[in-house]
């Protein structure tokens, strides 16, 4: 095998280097900076170019980064690693992984939808994929950005005319930038917390234009009063800091709010469909296009997608990590 | 069905109330008579009976959506809900169905009523195809009966009651009496004229609040009553123009689940409403609320269940009496009333079976004289008379033994209020038992809860083994939910369908009010109630309890009912 599951994460025990590895190794390649996959302790880090700055903030400047442009490849021992757009976010990476002929590659988190905060994904041949599978039910079906985008406009309009405050709440890197680059800034001010500001000069760096925003803070909030969308981590939900913002409407933009229950349990006026992975279409469509003979499914829907796949005709294995996936991102991970 | 659509996102896409009694009012005032009809039984939770089974649907969803039988099932489980998950696996569509609602649900939906398989699932089908993704999901919540919006009952009355101008109390006597879908009921119930007599009707019931603080702050125990908290179903007893009837607090009329109560009414004065308690009762004792429970949810008692689980109508208090609404007098007299009304009923005795005597036969035998038991299921709720508090405290610690909750306590000069108004009516309830129990397994839970692990299954040791004993789930902040949830996912041993055994590590205080005997339950034992009171982080699983000290509380045993600490 030239990719095996360690109780460290994925290895290539050829090139000796993990992929997103949870504890501490001495190389470690990263698909994306999200927490789940990119851990502080490792000597050495490999990363997409774009996704250098958001990986360094994320790990602390002690850490020691290489990057890679997409496209571009490195030898270790013999072994040839490629990083590749996965979509997700901004810098995210699938690593393709190539020895003796044969090929892996790991699509860490991925979505197939085209979108301005990070390259698009592009469909990588190989023999073996090893797929998220997040969203891996048929019930996730995603509709296309510029639907929700407008949902979520005119909600703001709505809000406005009603002089309360839109909050949206979005995981704080990837998501948040990512609503933000669908709202028209002509509407009314856009505030972002802390947790999400410190993101934008790094998107910006990387050449992702997105709307003027001001940082959310005690004398600014008294602008927004009744005109403002709020950008913030779920976890200020029914914070005293959010709560200064006066009458508000709350929203939460996730693939997890296709399903009503998820949205009425949180007790939120709206939930935007809005996800960084590939929905169920996207999964199957991304396996076919690898023209992989073998799948590795990991975190998420992990034994559905599995039975689907051989059901027909594809060799397929359930693989047990540490990754999390939206669900994490979004609860736990969201309280940095 | 469009404008049916609108009303439901409209109501789905906001949590204010304010927003949602006016997205009803504009509605009800914008839809004609017969589909206002039809919304408003929809909106009230009922449904139309026997339209598909939930196999039939399970099979013609995975055939239309290309999906297997077994995927459908893991969309389900993800989910917490056929209608919406039938929504989100049939193929896109933009097209609608332009009927009115009321046209719509003749057409499409009574219909189905009566259809054979076959013709039944063409037309289901036909209607899927000719529907949007979101007048889907709606008509799914017809078909499955299960149209709720998370618009509570008391804003649909508040939205009627302001079409129709009338006062919301009015509004909802009228609700909770009997009405079909039609416009001519629909019409009558929106009657701007409030003088009205209805048959049926109950009062809003009025509710006790919790105890706060000590008995002693109350003041002098002589301006209190104090009665039993009894443990089984409260319900209002109706006796109006030769009709009696029986209402549950769910606003539910029970008339035909407990006939031998319905029955008390025939012996009852006209014009009388009775409010009190359905127990199981055998031996003159109060019975477990298990025994009740056997009669609960079925829609008729025949004569073998009505045997083996025996009921009585415990009265406690008179609302109507000769046809006048006496909620507005104190409490003491109404009391003294209600003792009369019950002498009387019980000291009713029928006559011989009239065969000659016809002509002067009262009106109440015109009934059903031979429906009338010797042995009348009535009895008055007790009035303890405690000197002190501190009597009444001992008697309050007896509750357990008694097989009651605690103690009632009713200011003397009290009016009968509507709902939980506080300040009169106080429930001095005992503390639960408790006891430490492993979390073992988990499932998914339904609704608001779906998609997370939020059904928990607790164990206890039996030698070193964890054996089930309860299944809770409300308890935990919905911060916990997540934490626990994500250790279910961490820490999966196997999986058996839906549920998940876990690998035994957290440890909850789960409160509960009761043990009883069970063959059906594993270990043997059944609990009543059990919740989880709190997360006992502090705790190893060698900590939990035994399975013999929980089965020592069976008695009514004193181990833990003062808070767990011995």
């Amino acid at each position: 095998m030239l990719l095996e599951n360690t109780e460290r994460g994925l290895y290539c025990a050829a090139g000796d280097f993990y992929i997103d590895p949870w504890r501490a190794v001495d190389f470690a390649v990263i698909t994306h900076a999200h927490s789940d996959h990119a851990r502080a302790g490792s000597k050495n880090y490999l990363c997409a170019r774009p996704g250098r700055d958001v990986l360094q903030e994320r790990l602390g400047p002690e850490a020691k980064i290489e990057t890679l442009a997409y496209g571009d490849t490195v030898m270790r021992n013999g072994v040839k690693i490629s990083l590749h757009p996965a979509g997700h976010i901004l810098g995210s990476a699938q690593v393709r992984v190539e020895h003796l002929g044969e090929v892996w590659v790991v699509s860490g988190d991925y979505k197939t939808e085209a979108e301005r905060t990070c390259a698009a994904f592009e469909p990588i041949k190989c023999h073996t994929f090893i797929t998220e599978c997040t969203f891996g039910l048929p019930i996730y079906r995603w509709r296309p950005q510029a639907e929700i985008f407008a949902e979520v406009n005119a909600w703001w309009r709505e809000n406005q005319k009603d002089g309360r405050t839109s909050v949206v709440f979005a995981y704080s890197l990837g998501k948040a930038q990512r609503v933000l680059s669908g709202l028209e800034p002509g509407l009314g001010p856009i505030f972002v917390h802390g947790a999400v500001a410190k993101f934008l000069p790094l998107y910006a760096q990387a050449g992702v234009v997105l709307p003027e925003t001001v940082r959310a803070e005690a004398e600014s909030i008294k602008t927004a009063g009744g005109r403002g969308l709020v950008i913030a981590p779920g976890s200020t939900d029914g914070s005293p800091w959010l709560r200064k913002f006066g009458e508000r409407s709350t929203a939460f933009a996730s693939g997890w709010m296709n399903i009503r229950g998820a949205r009425r349990r949180r007790a939120l006026d709206r939930g935007f469909v809005l996800s960084d992975h590939a929905d169920w279409n996207g999964l199957l469509g991304s396996i076919r296009a690898t023209g992989a003979e073998r799948v590795w499914a990991t975190h998420g829907y992990t034994a559905t997608l599995v039975k689907w796949l051989r059901e027909n005709g594809c060799e397929a294995e359930a693989l047990t990590t540490q990754y999390e996936g939206e669900m994490a991102e979004e609860t736990t991970a969201s309280t940095e | 069905m469009k404008r049916f659509t609108q009303l439901f996102q409209e109501l789905d896409e906001t949590n204010r109330t304010n927003e949602k009694v006016t997205a009803l009012e504009n509605y009800f005032r914008e839809v004609s008579v017969p589909t206002a009809a039809w919304a408003l039984y929809f909106l009230c939770g009922r449904k139309v009976p026997r339209v598909v089974t939930s196999t039939n649907l399970r099979h013609w969803i995975s055939e239309e959506s290309g999906f297997p039988a077994w995927l459908v099932e893991e969309c389900y489980e993800a989910v917490g809900d056929l209608a919406e998950t039938a929504a989100l696996l049939l193929p896109e569509n933009e097209s609608s169905i332009a009927l009115p609602l009321d046209e719509f649900v003749q057409a499409r939906l009574l219909p189905l009523t009566t259809l054979p398989d076959m013709a039944k699932k063409s037309l289901l089908l036909q209607t899927w195809r000719e529907l949007n993704s979101k007048e889907r999901l709606v008509w799914n919540k017809l078909i499955t009966g299960s149209f709720r919006v998370g618009v509570a009952q008391t804003l649909v009355v508040r939205a009627l009651a302001k079409v129709a101008g009338i006062e919301p109390a009015v509004m909802a006597h009228r609700l909770a009496g009997k009405w079909e879908p039609t416009a001519a009921d629909f019409q009558r119930l929106m009657n701007p004229s409030e003088n009205e007599v209805e048959v049926a009707r109950p009062y809003p019931f009025y509710l006790a609040s919790p105890l706060e603080g000590t008995a002693e702050a109350l003041g002098d125990i002589a301006e209190w009553q104090c009665e039993w908290k009894w443990d089984g179903i409260r319900a209002q007893l109706i006796r109006r123009q030769g009709e009696a009837l029986v209402w549950s607090r769910g606003d539910e009329m029970v008339t035909e689940m407990f006939p031998e109560v319905a029955d008390i009414g025939q012996v009852l004065p006209d014009g009388t409403v009775l409010d009190g308690e359905i127990l199981a009762w055998q031996a003159e004792k109060p019975q477990p609320f298990a025994a009740l429970q056997r009669r609960l949810g079925r829609k008729t008692a025949g004569e073998k269940l009505r045997k083996e689980f025996p009921v009585v109508f415990l009265a406690y208090d008179v609302l109507e009496c000769d046809g006048a609404d006496w909620r507005s007098r104190p409490l003491a007299e109404r009391r003294e009333r209600l003792e009369k009304i019950v002498a009387e009923a019980m000291d009713f005795k029928p006559v011989e079976k009239p065969v000659e005597k016809k002509l002067i036969t009262p009106d109440l035998f015109l009934l059903a004289p031979s429906t009338i038991r010797p042995e009348l299921p009535l009895r008055l709720s007790e009035v303890l008379s405690p000197q002190s508090w501190s009597e009444l405290g001992a008697l309050q610690k007896e509750s357990r033994e008694r097989a009651v909750e605690g103690i009632m306590l009713k200011r003397r000069d009290s009016v009968y209020g509507v709902g939980r108004q506080r300040g009169n009516w106080w429930k001095w309830k005992i503390d639960p038992l408790v006891m430490d129990a492993v979390l073992i397994g988990a499932q998914r839970g339904h609704g608001r809860r779906a998609s997370l692990y939020t059904d928990y299954t607790f164990g206890v040791w039996q030698a070193d083994q964890l054996v089930p004993v309860a299944k809770a789930y409300s308890g935990l902040t919905d911060e916990e939910i997540a934490v626990v949830d994500d250790f279910v996912r961490k820490n999966t041993v196997e999986k058996f369908g839906p549920i998940r055994s876990v690998k035994p590590e957290l440890v909850f205080e789960l409160a509960f009010e009761a043990v009883q005997e069970s063959t059906r339950h594993k270990a043997g034992i059944a609990v009543r109630f059990p919740r989880i009171n709190r997360w006992r982080h502090d705790k190893k699983i060698a900590d939990a309890d035994t399975l013999e000290t929980v089965r020592a509380l069976i008695k009514g045993g004193t181990v833990a009912s003062d808070g767990g600490e011995p």
